[in-house]
């Protein structure tokens, strides 16, 4: 695959990665949330592969297997288990309005930009420019993680992080080393499982998923 | 003297040509929907059928009819056909273009769309003001949204001119720009909005109250009538076309060259058929919204051209 071409698929790839970011901050449903988060998952391995191919990097593959058995498979089963057993298929409550939210997460696109430029010209990788994506990326699922009141879409949201955090490895450096990688996915998977745990917990106390309740846990 | 001879002859066959397909395209889009909806529909010629009825029959009008009211049907044809004039169709090098750049095809819609929208409240019933209102709110975000869709892709070729946006994306070197793909979207929203398609407003709809653009209309009858939805369907395929010139111009012919000519009326043709079907099913798939969420959907279509500038910008593609 010639370079000029894979550089300017890694470039739709990351703005296709953008777009979903995007998406997920306007959906109201929870079942579209972890189908935008699986799909989040596809375009992230397509363009791991992409840079595997055209760099001839080993350990990329194997990071693109780990995200698909991962991120498309698992972790979107294990969500989709918990809302069924949890019955909580109901449309996600926002704090601030939708069109209020995006118009943050577009002045968020406009900082994380400037804020990769700097770095951007330092680096000598094909994937550099899509620095400024991933950083975006980032702070897209954080302020979905802040607007959202329910607890599921807050932990796909952040999920969602891990995606931006695993797309700006291998666009500023060509990934972690494997141990890290694997590490990260170990600690995703185990983190989700606890996470799981939680809502239960939470809603045989509260009896709803509404973190707001939890304010009420401090001593008076 | 030759070069600018086939010009004029270029320019005179695709403005009879856009004018005389217009309705086609309505009513394969309309026979599309009825196959996806399990009914047998009226045949692709339906629309030509409603014009020729229309025509025929004596129009009617208010008594305290203004004369703009009488003359907003051929104002309104007029900008349409002059607004498909200028999208180059089937060739690039068109002499009407450099008449009016992207932003002049934007004030093109916008003159018709006040006119429509006065003749609307010139009766005085109140329906015509509701829709005029609703056409007006739809609009008034619908039309910066579609100037950054323009923007985008003249940051691209660097101007504003249609033939030009057209010539650096076709016949160059063949380039993936994901700032398109994010104009491609806002784009086919805003078409959606603006001709009045399901999700933002239902062409079909006999219910007042959920009517935007039906509802400005509601007075005209006969040869007016005709003309306002020759016109509406001349608006469909001139955005469709735009949509073609921004973002699959490929098999459009290059300037005199006729030889050309008939793979660009292929081209046309199986993109018209390709835009056609998915239209249908774009419309059959998504359900009407609320009046409220317009502004949220047209909202986010803004949102959409503004970041594929800004990716343009980060990424240089």
């Amino acid at each position: 695959m010639s370079v000029s071409l894979s550089g300017q698929l890694i470039n739709l790839l990351a703005a296709l990665l953008l777009l979903i970011a995007f998406a997920m901050l306007s959906q109201r449903r929870v079942l579209s949330l972890i189908n935008l988060f699986a799909w989040q998952g596809v375009v992230l391995t397509i363009s791991t592969l992409v840079v595997a191919m055209s760099t001839q990097q080993q350990h990329l593959y194997y990071s693109a297997a780990l995200t698909l058995v991962l991120k498309v498979i698992i972790l979107p089963w294990i969500l989709h288990r918990l809302i069924r057993k949890l019955n909580v298929k109901w449309d996600v409550e926002t704090l601030i309005n939708i069109p209020t939210t995006m118009l943050v997460g577009i002045m968020l696109v406009i900082f994380a930009f400037n804020l990769a430029l700097p770095i951007t010209q330092l680096a000598g990788t094909i994937t550099r420019s899509t620095l400024g994506i991933a950083i975006a990326i980032v702070l897209l699922s954080f302020l979905m993680m802040l607007t959202r009141r329910k607890a599921i879409p807050q932990v796909i949201g952040f999920l969602a992080m891990e995606n931006g955090l695993f797309f700006a490895a291998t666009s500023a450096t060509y990934g972690m080393p494997l141990v890290v990688e694997l590490g990260i996915a170990l600690d995703v998977l185990v983190g989700m499982f606890i996470l799981g745990i939680f809502f239960f917990q939470i809603r045989e106390t509260f009896d709803s998923l509404d973190l707001r309740h939890m304010e009420k846990l401090k001593d008076e | 003297m030759s070069a600018q001879l086939s010009g004029i002859l270029f320019q005179l066959f695709q403005s009879l040509l856009v004018v005389a397909i217009a309705p086609l395209l309505l009513g394969w889009v309309n026979q599309c929907r009825a196959w996806l909806q399990n009914r047998s529909g009226a045949g692709v010629l339906q629309p030509y059928r409603t014009l020729r009825k229309l025509f025929h029959k004596d129009a009617v009008i208010a008594h305290n009819a203004s004369p703009l009211f009488r003359v907003t049907p051929y104002i309104l044809f007029s900008c349409m056909w002059l607004a498909a004039g200028v999208v180059p169709v089937l060739a690039t090098d068109l002499p009407f273009s450099p008449a009016a750049d992207v932003i002049a095809l934007v004030g093109i819609f916008a003159l018709a769309r006040v006119f429509i929208a006065l003749a609307a409240m010139d009766i005085g019933t109140s329906f015509g003001t509701l829709g005029a209102r609703r056409e007006m709110l739809v609009a008034f975000l619908a039309e910066p949204a579609l100037l950054m869709v323009f923007f985008t892709a003249s940051l691209i070729s660097h101007s504003t001119q249609l033939p030009t946006i057209v010539e650096a994306l076709a016949h160059t070197q063949f380039t993936l720009y994901p700032s398109m793909a994010f104009a491609a979207i806002a784009f086919v929203m805003i078409l959606l909005a603006e001709n009045a398609r399901i999700p933002v407003d239902n062409p079909t709809t006999h219910l007042e109250l959920t009517m935007i653009h039906e509802a400005m209309i509601l007075e005209y009858s006969a040869r007016h009538l005709a003309l306002i939805e020759w016109a509406s369907s001349i608006k469909l395929l001139a955005y469709t076309t735009i949509g073609f010139a921004l973002f699959v111009p490929y098999g459009i012919a290059e300037a005199g060259n006729w030889a050309a000519l008939p793979l660009a009326l292929i081209a046309l043709g199986v993109k018209l058929v390709a835009a056609g079907a998915g239209l249908a099913l774009l419309e059959t798939i998504s359900a009407k919204m609320r009046i409220f969420r317009a502004p949220e959907f047209l909202g986010t279509a803004f949102l959409l051209a503004v970041l594929g500038m800004l990716i343009h910008f980060l990424l240089g593609a």
